[in-house]
C-alpha cells in the first residue's frame, strides 16, 4: 500500500506544479502511514528526480522510452496505471494541470477509482470516510467531496499548496517499463508547438499575474503591462473582451470559459470585474485592481486597489518595483 | 458522419451562488440555466462540420430530469438534428460518463464532442472516463477540429503550448475556446426544434462513486485598501512587507 504522484517534467525540470503534489503527496502519506512514491512523466533528468526527496517523495520511477517526452494520453494512462498496480497505491496525486485531469479521468476507469479534481486542500479522513475539498462553481464556491471505494485519485489545483524544500534529501530513482507498445502511441501528437510567454512564465503555474482589459485601449498599450510583469517576475494575462477582439491570444485569457489562476498576486489593469472574469480569479491570495472608475465591481474584491489611470499608475508601479531591486 | 455533443444544464454564468440552509444542494431558487457555455463549442462546431460534409448527423444528449428540456430544445434550435435525454439527476461524473458511453455504443456515433468541463462542477472528468469506457482515443481539452474523411486533426491545449494530434473515428473530445464561435438560435431554428425528436431514455450502469457531502463559500474579503494614485508606488510597499507576495 502506497501513495503514487505522478510528477510531470519539461526539459529535463519537474514542473512547479508537480514539486506542489509531490509534497501533497507526501503529506498524505504521512497522514496514511505509508511512502510516496513518485512516477515521473516528461523529460527529466535523474537529479532532478533524485531532489523530489526535498519533497518528502521516497522513490521515483522513470521509464526512459524517447515517445513519452511529450504527453500521449493512452500512454500516459498505461505507464501510471502499470506503476499504480506494481505499487499497489491505494492513492494516486496528479496536478489538475491538461495532462493531469486528462489522465486522471481515464486511469479512473481503468483502476476502477474515484476522482476528484480541483483538490485545494489535503483530504480528511475522520469518520472512516475519505473527504476531498475541492473548488467547485468556477472558484465562487467549494464542495466536499467523499470519495468511495478502494482506490482514489486526487488531481490538486494548482497554487493551492506549498512545495517544501528539506535541503539534502532524496529520492532513489528507478528505471520503469510500462511495455509500451506502438498501439499504446496511436494518439501521439503529430507536432507540438509551443507559444510565446512573457519572460518565459507560463500563465498557469504563475504565483504573480499582471492582467489588462478594455481600460488598456488597445494592444499597442500592453508594454507597460508587460514592463510591470517583467519586473514582478508576473505572467501576463487579460479578460474575455481583450482577447475576444485580438488584441491578446487566447490563451491569456483568464475568467470562467478561460484559464482559471490562483496565483499569490493578481493584479487587475482596466478591468471592471464581471462575475465571469472574478469567477476565474478569485482563488488568488491577493487581489490588486488599479481602475479610474471607483465604482468598478472588482474593488469589492480587491484586497488593495487604485483609483487612477492605469497609464499614470502602471509606470510608478514598475518604477517602485526596480527601486526595491 | 454521426455526431453525438454532450450538453450539460448549468446556472447562468452571472448567477450568485448559494445554497440550502444545510448547505447539501446547491439553491436552484430563481437561478437561470443555460447550456454550459463549453459545451456549446462542442455544439456548434458539430454543426459547422456536418455542414461542410453536406451529410451526417448530430445528436445532442443529456443526462437530466425534465427540467433540462428547454435547453435541449434550444440545442435543437441551434441546429442538432434530434436529442436524447436520460432521466436522472447527473449524480456524478462516472455516473454521466456511464450515460453517454451507454448512448454511444447503441448509436454508434463516429465523435463525441463535449466541453472541457461545466461550469458548476469543473470536473474535467467525463470525457476521459469516456474514452476509457469506450476504448477510444480522447483528445481534451481541443482548441480545434478539422475532419477529413475520418480522420480528424485537433489542436490540444497543453501548458505553454499545443500539440497536434490526429486521431480516426471514433474517438472523443472536449472542447474550449477559440474552436469556433457558437451560434445563437434564429426564429427558424426555435420553430423547427419543436417538432424535432426528443427520446428519453432511462439510466444505466452503476451507482455515483463520489457523493457531495457539503458545499462551502469562500471567506468573505475584509475590504479593500486603496492606495492614492498620486502614491502608487506605495502599494509595491505594502505588496512586500504587509502582503508579502513580492
Amino acid at each position: 500500500m502506497s501513495v503514487l504522484v505522478v510528477v510531470e517534467c519539461a526539459d529535463g525540470e519537474v514542473k512547479k506544479s508537480s514539486l506542489e503534489v509531490a509534497t501533497y503527496g507526501a503529506e498524505v502519506a504521512a497522514m496514511l502511514g505509508t511512502t510516496a512514491t513518485a512516477i515521473a512523466v516528461g523529460e527529466a533528468t535523474e537529479a532532478n528526480l533524485a531532489k523530489l526527496g526535498e519533497q518528502g517523495i521516497t522513490k521515483v520511477l522513470y521509464d526512459a522510452e524517447p515517445r513519452l517526452k511529450d504527453f500521449v494520453n493512452n500512454a500516459y494512462t498505461k505507464l501510471i496505471a502499470t506503476a499504480a498496480e506494481q505499487e499497489q497505491a491505494k492513492v494516486i496525486i496528479l496536478a489538475n494541470s491538461n495532462i493531469g485531469a486528462a489522465v486522471g479521468s481515464r486511469l479512473s476507469v481503468r483502476l476502477k477509482a474515484s476522482l476528484a479534481t480541483n483538490a485545494v486542500e489535503l483530504p480528511k479522513t475522520d469518520n472512516g470516510q475519505f473527504v476531498v475539498r475541492r473548488g467547485a462553481f468556477s472558484g465562487k464556491a467549494f464542495s466536499d467531496v467523499v470519495l468511495s471505494g478502494e482506490r482514489k485519485i486526487i488531481a490538486v489545483k494548482k497554487n493551492s499548496t506549498e512545495a517544501k524544500h528539506e535541503a539534502g534529501k532524496t529520492a532513489e530513482v528507478q528505471s520503469f517499463t510500462a511495455q509500451l507498445t506502438d498501439a499504446d502511441f496511436a494518439d501521439a501528437p503529430t507536432q507540438v508547438v509551443m507559444q510565446d510567454q512573457a519572460g518565459g512564465i507560463l500563465l498557469p503555474e504563475a504565483d504573480r499575474v499582471v492582467s489588462g482589459g478594455r481600460g488598456m485601449k488597445g494592444p499597442e498599450n500592453w508594454g507597460l503591462i508587460e514592463d510591470l510583469a517583467k519586473a514582478l517576475h508576473a505572467a501576463t494575462a487579460c479578460s474575455k473582451p481583450v482577447s475576444d477582439v485580438d488584441w491578446r491570444p487566447h490563451h491569456e485569457h483568464v475568467g470562467q470559459t478561460g484559464i482559471t489562476v490562483s496565483p499569490n498576486l493578481y493584479i487587475a489593469c482596466g478591468i471592471s470585474g464581471a462575475i465571469q472574469h472574478l469567477a476565474g480569479v478569485n482563488s488568488s491570495k491577493v487581489i490588486v485592481v488599479i481602475n479610474k472608475d471607483p465604482e468598478a465591481p472588482f474593488f469589492k474584491a480587491a484586497d488593495y486597489g487604485i483609483v487612477g489611470d492605469v497609464f499614470d499608475v502602471l509606470p510608478k508601479l514598475t518604477a517602485a518595483v526596480k527601486e526595491l531591486g | 458522419m454521426k455526431f453525438l455533443v454532450c450538453i450539460s444544464n448549468v446556472p447562468d454564468t452571472t448567477t450568485k451562488i448559494t445554497f440550502t440552509p444545510d448547505n447539501k444542494e446547491f439553491n436552484k431558487a430563481g437561478v437561470q440555466f443555460v447550456i454550459n457555455p463549453w459545451d456549446e463549442y462542442a455544439l456548434t462546431r458539430a454543426i459547422e462540420l456536418k455542414e461542410a460534409a453536406g451529410s451526417g448527423t448530430v445528436t445532442v444528449l443529456n443526462v437530466g430530469e425534465a427540467d433540462t428540456e428547454p435547453n435541449i430544445r434550444k440545442a435543437l434550435a441551434i441546429g442538432a438534428d434530434d436529442a436524447i435525454r436520460v432521466n436522472a439527476a447527473p449524480q456524478d461524473a462516472f455516473f454521466v460518463a456511464e450515460q453517454i458511453a451507454a448512448v454511444a455504443k447503441e448509436g454508434g456515433y463516429d465523435v463525441i464532442l463535449m466541453g472541457k468541463e461545466s461550469i458548476d462542477y469543473n470536473g474535467f472528468q467525463v470525457h476521459g472516463m469516456v474514452g476509457e469506457m469506450l476504448g477510444i482515443p480522447t483528445v481534451a481539452p481541443a482548441m480545434k477540429l478539422d475532419m477529413n474523411g475520418n480522420t480528424a486533426t485537433l489542436e490540444r491545449e497543453i501548458e505553454g503550448g499545443k500539440e497536434i494530434v490526429t486521431v480516426t473515428t471514433p474517438f472523443v473530445a472536449s472542447c474550449q475556446q477559440p474552436m469556433c464561435e457558437p451560434r445563437i438560435p434564429n426564429m427558424r431554428g426555435i420553430m423547427t426544434a419543436r417538432t424535432k425528436p426528443l427520446k428519453v431514455v432511462p439510466p444505466v450502469g452503476e451507482p455515483a462513486r463520489t457523493q457531495v457531502a457539503e458545499y462551502a463559500l469562500p471567506p468573505k474579503k475584509q475590504g479593500v485598501k486603496l492606495i492614492p494614485a498620486e502614491n502608487a508606488g506605495e502599494l509595491i510597499k505594502l505588496l512586500r512587507n504587509e502582503a508579502k507576495v513580492i
